[in-house]
């Protein structure tokens, strides 16, 4: 856990004047009005607004998976927005990890394998060890006893805490969420904030969260309500 | 340790089992039905061509060439004539066949080398008379350029080589007459009769062969025919008979006698066999692409449902060429296997189609279906379904890798 032993409060993520257009011809709308954004390693920050306000597509932006139209983006201080595709992809698995809304687990592999597969690619750690380092971020989220089970064998709330646990896999500085407890009930809605906010403070890692969730907001750090393509 | 991207890839492939198998069978059969029909359309041509080659040898050489454009008197037998083809005249028959003997043992390709003087004659036995051919032959020299001495099927070649007033006769012609070895006939020729024994009967499968010729001593041929010196023609036997155009060639350069080898002899049947080729190499072309295609329709379908997959693997860090070859890795071990089971089952289907009993005699003799057992054919069946597999599965594969991770995020959240 070598994150854990950086100082919290360094600025893992920045963006500058962020513009983003979404559609084409007639239908071509401007969704991020440069957004400007910063994110310190175990902080918890939450990005609230209306459906359609660019809360999603902001924290895409961030996490790389889509091109900013105009603006910077830094991971860790290095200027990541002009960068190709082959630096963005390598950045995404070794400072990013993503959890998304409806899971994404990959329904054909186990928990296990799930949880293993950012750090197979990765490469960093021997078999045994990647093997080790899923038990144990799987034990972390309470699914130890259930790391051979198959993703279509889990239930929703247990699928999510998969994803958790595999968004830690590679020991990333940020873990972005997209509406992570959006599809829970209540109670493991809470359990996979919890699960977040710990883990990330444990490891000194920047969460960034977006949600329609108020008590969720309220329990974050730093909560920062968009609206119509800008912060407000 | 198995690469991340081909345990994704067989995860992939195994969660779509109907289109893997309907994939994996296309694959099977296409690679199956390549071996099959390559080992059946070659296995009739090579065994017509070890046939006609037994019979008549990779190069025969005729007539002389004659330089001058005007007429002239041709020197030697009063019955040689003038012929001309393809712009070139040619004076019949071979003059001195020593002299073009020791000539052609400067060519490295040459098995053996035999003069043959050839005439028509009747052939009357105690039963009928029939028209037939003489080949007067030096027996020695002929074997090694014919397959001859495998091709008797009663009597004993021995017998023949010990009988100046012997002769070998073909089956068709044998039994038409109603000849068996040890019996005599007479043959006519120019006014003049002989009267011969019958030393073995031959057969080489090519019905007109074995209906009109008749093998002869060279000495009592020539005295029969009334032809004491030259030769119709020299027959010649090739160490490497696919070498014949070329060495055709060459022969005729030096030697200014028109030359021909096997392939040009027989083109018209060759031809036939070659249509046959073409006719079923459509055929498989249109199953291989058909196993194409269902690997196609297999990894595009993939791609479609995996469009979460593939995005999730894409935010992990797996770049754009780890999905290319995650979809790649699909289509290659659909192939392996496929090759695999595909070389069995076209090596298996081969043999059971080498014991389907077929009598054909005409053009050859055989008794069962005639297959050829050759590792180009495999190596081909395979080569072809990589081809065409691979090449439908760069489409969805690159397709899958373009995908915007974004793109289908967003998608999906909406």
């Amino acid at each position: 856990m070598t994150e854990a032993l950086q100082p919290h409060g360094k600025l893992a993520l920045r963006c500058r004047a962020l513009h983003r257009h979404l559609g084409q011809g007639e239908g071509r709308v401007h969704v991020l009005k440069g957004v400007s954004f910063e994110a310190r390693r175990g902080q918890v920050y939450a990005i609230v607004g209306p459906s359609g306000c660019g809360k999603s597509t902001l924290l895409y932006l961030l996490g790389l998976l889509d091109r900013p139209d105009g603006g910077e983006i830094e991971i860790n201080g290095s200027l990541m927005s002009n960068h190709d595709d082959l630096a963005r992809t390598a950045a995404r698995g070794e400072h990013i990890g993503f959890v998304f809304q409806f899971h994404f687990l990959m329904l054909e592999f186990t928990a296990l394998e799930n949880v293993m597969m950012p750090m197979r690619k990765l490469g960093r750690l021997t078999p045994a060890a990647m093997r080790d380092r899923a038990h144990a971020l799987l034990d972390s989220v309470g699914l130890g006893a259930k790391t051979h089970r198959l993703g279509t064998q889990l239930s929703g709330g247990e699928q999510q805490r998969v994803a958790v646990a595999r968004a830690l896999a590679n020991q990333p500085t940020i873990l972005l969420a997209d509406e992570p407890t959006g599809n829970l009930d209540v109670r493991n809605s809470n359990l996979v904030f919890d699960l977040l906010t710990r883990l990330a403070k444990e490891n000194g890692q920047a969460v960034v969260l977006v949600t329609h969730n108020p008590e969720i907001a309220q329990r974050c750090d730093v909560t920062r309500p968009m609206r119509d393509g800008i912060f407000v | 340790m198995i690469s991340p991207n081909l345990r994704i890839a067989f995860r992939f492939l195994t969660a779509k089992k109907r289109a893997m198998v309907m994939s994996l069978a296309c694959t099977i059969l296409g690679v199956g039905l390549f071996i099959v029909t390559q080992a059946t359309t070659s296995g009739f041509e090579r065994f017509f061509t070890k046939t006609i080659l037994g019979i008549n040898g990779a190069i025969r050489i005729e007539d002389k060439i004659q330089d001058t454009m005007r007429s002239m008197s041709a020197p030697g037998g009063g019955d040689s004539h003038f012929a001309r083809r393809d712009g070139v005249k040619y004076i019949e028959g071979i003059e001195e066949p020593q002299a073009l003997i020791e000539a052609l043992r400067g060519f490295p390709n040459i098995r053996g080398v035999s003069a043959v003087v050839r005439g028509g004659v009747q052939v009357t036995s105690a039963f009928k008379t029939e028209d037939a051919q003489v080949f007067g032959i030096k027996l020695e020299d002929h074997v090694r350029v014919s397959d001859l001495a495998e091709q008797i099927t009663s009597g004993q070649l021995e017998d023949f080589r010990q009988a100046p007033a012997g002769a070998l006769v073909g089956r068709v012609l044998a039994d038409r007459l109603q000849l068996s070895v040890g019996d005599s006939f007479v043959l006519s020729s120019r006014g003049s009769s002989r009267r011969l024994r019958v030393a073995a009967v031959y057969e080489t499968g090519y019905r007109e062969v074995d209906k009109t010729n008749v093998y002869l001593h060279q000495a009592e041929a020539r005295s029969l025919l009334k032809r004491p010196s030259g030769a119709t023609f020299l027959q010649i036997g090739l160490y490497d008979p696919d070498r014949a155009p070329a060495d055709a060639i060459r022969m005729e350069q030096v030697l200014r006698h028109s030359v021909k080898p096997w392939q040009e002899r027989e083109k018209t049947w060759l031809a036939v066999f070659r249509a046959l080729r073409i006719s079923t190499m459509i055929t498989v072309s249109v199953f291989t692409l058909i196993a194409s295609l269902a690997m196609f329709n297999t990894l595009a379908m993939i791609v479609l449902e995996k469009t979460k997959d593939i995005a999730i693997l894409r935010s992990m860090g797996y770049e754009r060429r780890d999905v290319t070859r995650i979809f790649l890795w699909q289509a290659g071990i659909v192939l392996a296997i496929g090759a695999g089971a595909g070389a069995i089952l076209g090596a298996t289907v081969t043999w059971l189609v080498s014991q389907v009993p077929l009598p054909v005699n005409g053009i050859f003799k055989t008794d069962r279906f005639i297959v050829t057992w050759d590792a180009y054919h495999y190596v081909g069946a395979i080569l072809t379904a990589v081809v065409m597999v691979m090449i439908a599965s760069l489409i969805p594969a690159r397709r899958a890798a373009r995908l915007e991770p974004g793109d289908i995020v967003r998608g999906t959240a909406q």
